[in-house]
């Protein structure tokens, strides 16, 4: 009987290695393959297609048995969960095993880099437009402008860079494909290599992810083959969150300090060692290859808006069903929250959701009719970020999370701008204040002139958008602040 | 490994310096002054320069820990699965070293910890009292 247990980190975090020992020593034929995202159900045990989760070892020989009715959920791909979903970069997710290249090529595998060698680099850049597809790494910008402004500048090397130094909170979306599918995201960067005519490719990923870099250094080695002339190396972070941000990146990959570059010049034009380089994210590139295979019009048919296609949003922090979920933009955040993640974890009543990681806005109820789209979320003062939703319940004291928005920002700020620098230092300290009922209104009043400070006076993303959660959280939720005025 | 050896397996490489403190914090625990000094003469930087990049980033140090370290995550999605609560409920343990961490990725099973590149997740306090002695 074949066993099908998971092998990304977050199965294993929770005991998946356990599980398939148990099933080996029982005499199963085990398959770890990638995750299908349902985190609350992991160690998720498949059998013949049938789910069985949350799986401990004691449970296996119930369920070899054919017991374990509590555990099992019938056929996982009819599961609610997964079958609400429109999977199209994460179309392999929890069906195939990460580095088996058969498995690869049998599930449409390297369909879209032939493609791309088919039409050639003009006609590849121009679907990549037509697809509409955005960086995914929270700024959406249109991917195919970018890679047309690097296939048009003149220099006889250039980079793909991707950036998978995935460090907001509540994301997990780039690691379960570098974990999952590694073998797409190669794929994207060697038809990005071919579009715009750069040899060497690197791949960023941050130091807290060893089972994805162990993953990824393997799968390069087995496909290397494939696709030569285009080389992609392995690079690894060093615990800096700024270096997510594309500038401090190149210049962490050049061996320097991870301090923020100022633009212009654009990466595209002046990038890493000075060279044009295309930097994208790491689910813009492992989506290119969906979209060369099946057609950017198909890609662009799913979305709403300015935001096509679709986004696998990551459904995190105290939540029932927490996990990946893919879908095309237009859901509601309220929808996310409570029909898909089934509400808190804790059974409290959702206070808030953090939507975009440590620098997105913390969104009240009152805003879940929001639809999950770029433009729709600057119109509510926040930002998707990379997709992630941290949900909070009601014992949360948001006086606390807006003076750790500022005190995160101070400990990972490069230092290169004062705004940042000195603004999150200065903030966490008039926090303080706040927090300790000290002149509250005033103290109040002076953040939110030093968030606008900090908004239009930073260099990058980290000191621009520390205002999101601090603002919104005084915003929103102004009664855990003024309580504590000592009047 | 020696950190010639080190260095040598870095030649020709573009921007060796972060894969060359990586392997020799690696292999030796941390990073030394005299490491610092022997990779900024190697690569023809001056020590300074070698200094700010290895000062900046949070992986690296200068001094070794002979304790086991259990990096803790105590981000956001940790936070609203009640991360401060187990920070506060640890038995201090001179034997081991706690650091904090800002996301491992497991944030929907939180709280979530490291040690090595061993991953742990649905911790409560219990279960990270259990951890921390099994090191």
């Amino acid at each position: 009987m074949k066993v099908r247990i998971s092998d990304d980190a977050l199965a294993i975090a929770c005991g998946a290695d356990a599980v398939a020992k148990a099933f080996t020593d029982a005499g199963s034929e085990v398959e770890r393959v990638s995750s299908w995202g349902m985190h609350w159900l992991e160690p998720l045990v498949e059998i013949n297609g049938i789910g069985f989760g949350p799986v401990t070892p004691a449970d296996v020989v119930d369920i070899l048995a054919g017991g374990a009715d509590t555990l099992c959920i019938g056929p996982i791909a009819a599961h609610p969960f997964i079958a609400r979903q429109q999977r199209l970069t994460f179309a392999r997710a929890g069906k195939t095993r990460p580095l088996d290249l058969d498995d690869y090529y049998a599930t449409s595998g390297w369909q879209g880099l032939a493609k791309a060698r088919e039409i050639g680099p003009a006609a590849t850049i121009e679907a990549l437009i037509t697809s509409g597809l955005r960086g995914r790494g929270g700024a959406g910008f249109p991917a195919g402008i970018k890679w047309r402004t690097v296939a048009g500048a003149q220099s006889p090397q250039k980079y793909i860079v991707c950036n998978a130094d995935e460090g907001d909170s509540g994301t997990f979306a780039d690691r379960m494909v570098m974990e999952g599918d590694p073998y797409v995201l190669i794929e994207g960067m060697a038809i990005a290599g071919h579009a715009v005519g750069a040899s060497k490719g690197y791949v960023y990923i941050r130091s807290e992810y060893p089972h994805a870099i162990a993953k990824m250094e393997a799968a390069v080695k087995a496909c290397a083959h494939l696709i030569a002339p285009f080389d992609v190396e392995i690079r690894v972070g060093a615990g800096a969150y700024v270096c997510g941000e594309e500038t401090s990146l190149l210049n962490s990959l050049e061996g320097k300090r991870g301090e923020v570059r100022a633009k212009p010049p654009l990466p595209a034009l002046e990038g890493l060692f000075g060279k044009p380089t295309v930097v994208n994210n790491v689910l813009t590139l492992a989506t290119v290859p969906w979209v060369m295979a099946n057609g950017a019009e198909a890609y662009a048919a799913y979305g709403m808006g300015r935001s096509r296609g679709t986004m696998p949003i990551q459904i995190a922090g105290n939540v029932k069903y927490g996990g990946l979920f893919e879908t095309a933009f237009g859901i509601t955040l309220g929808e996310l929250v409570n029909d898909i993640g089934g509400g808190s974890g804790s059974g409290r009543p959702v206070r808030c959701v953090q939507v975009g990681g440590p620098l997105g806005a913390y969104h009240p109820p009152s805003q879940f009719d929001t639809p999950f789209d770029y433009e729709a979320f600057t119109g509510v003062d926040g930002l998707i970020g990379h997709g992630g939703l941290v949900v909070f319940d009601e014992t949360v004291d948001m006086a606390s999370q807006a003076r750790f928005a500022m005190e995160f920002c101070a400990a990972e700020s490069c230092g290169k701008c004062t705004p940042c620098r000195l603004g999150s230092t200065r903030g966490t300290e008039t926090l303080d204040r706040v927090l300790a009922g000290e002149n509250v209104d005033a103290n109040l009043a002076l953040i939110e002139d030093l968030c606008d400070t900090m908004k239009f006076g930073s260099l990058c993303a980290l000191g621009g958008f520390t205002p999101y959660p601090v603002l919104s959280a005084i915003t929103h939720f102004r009664e855990d602040f003024v309580v504590r005025n000592k009047a | 490994m020696s950190l010639a050896d080190i260095l040598a397996r870095h030649k020709g490489r573009e921007g060796p310096l972060l894969p060359i403190l990586h392997d020799v914090q690696a292999e030796f625990g941390h990073v030394s002054e005299d490491a610092i000094r022997t990779i900024a003469s190697d690569l023809n930087l001056t020590r300074a320069e070698v200094h700010g990049v290895f000062s900046f980033y949070h992986d690296y140090r200068s001094t070794p820990e002979p304790r086991p370290i259990i990096k803790l995550c105590r981000a956001e999605a940790c936070q609203a699965r009640g991360v401060e609560a187990l920070v506060t409920a640890m038995t201090p343990n001179p034997a081991v070293k706690v650091e904090t961490v800002y996301c491992l990725g497991l944030c929907s099973v939180g709280p979530a910890a490291m040690v090595g590149t061993e991953v742990y997740a649905r911790l409560d306090a219990a279960k990270l009292e259990t951890l921390v002695k099994s090191l």
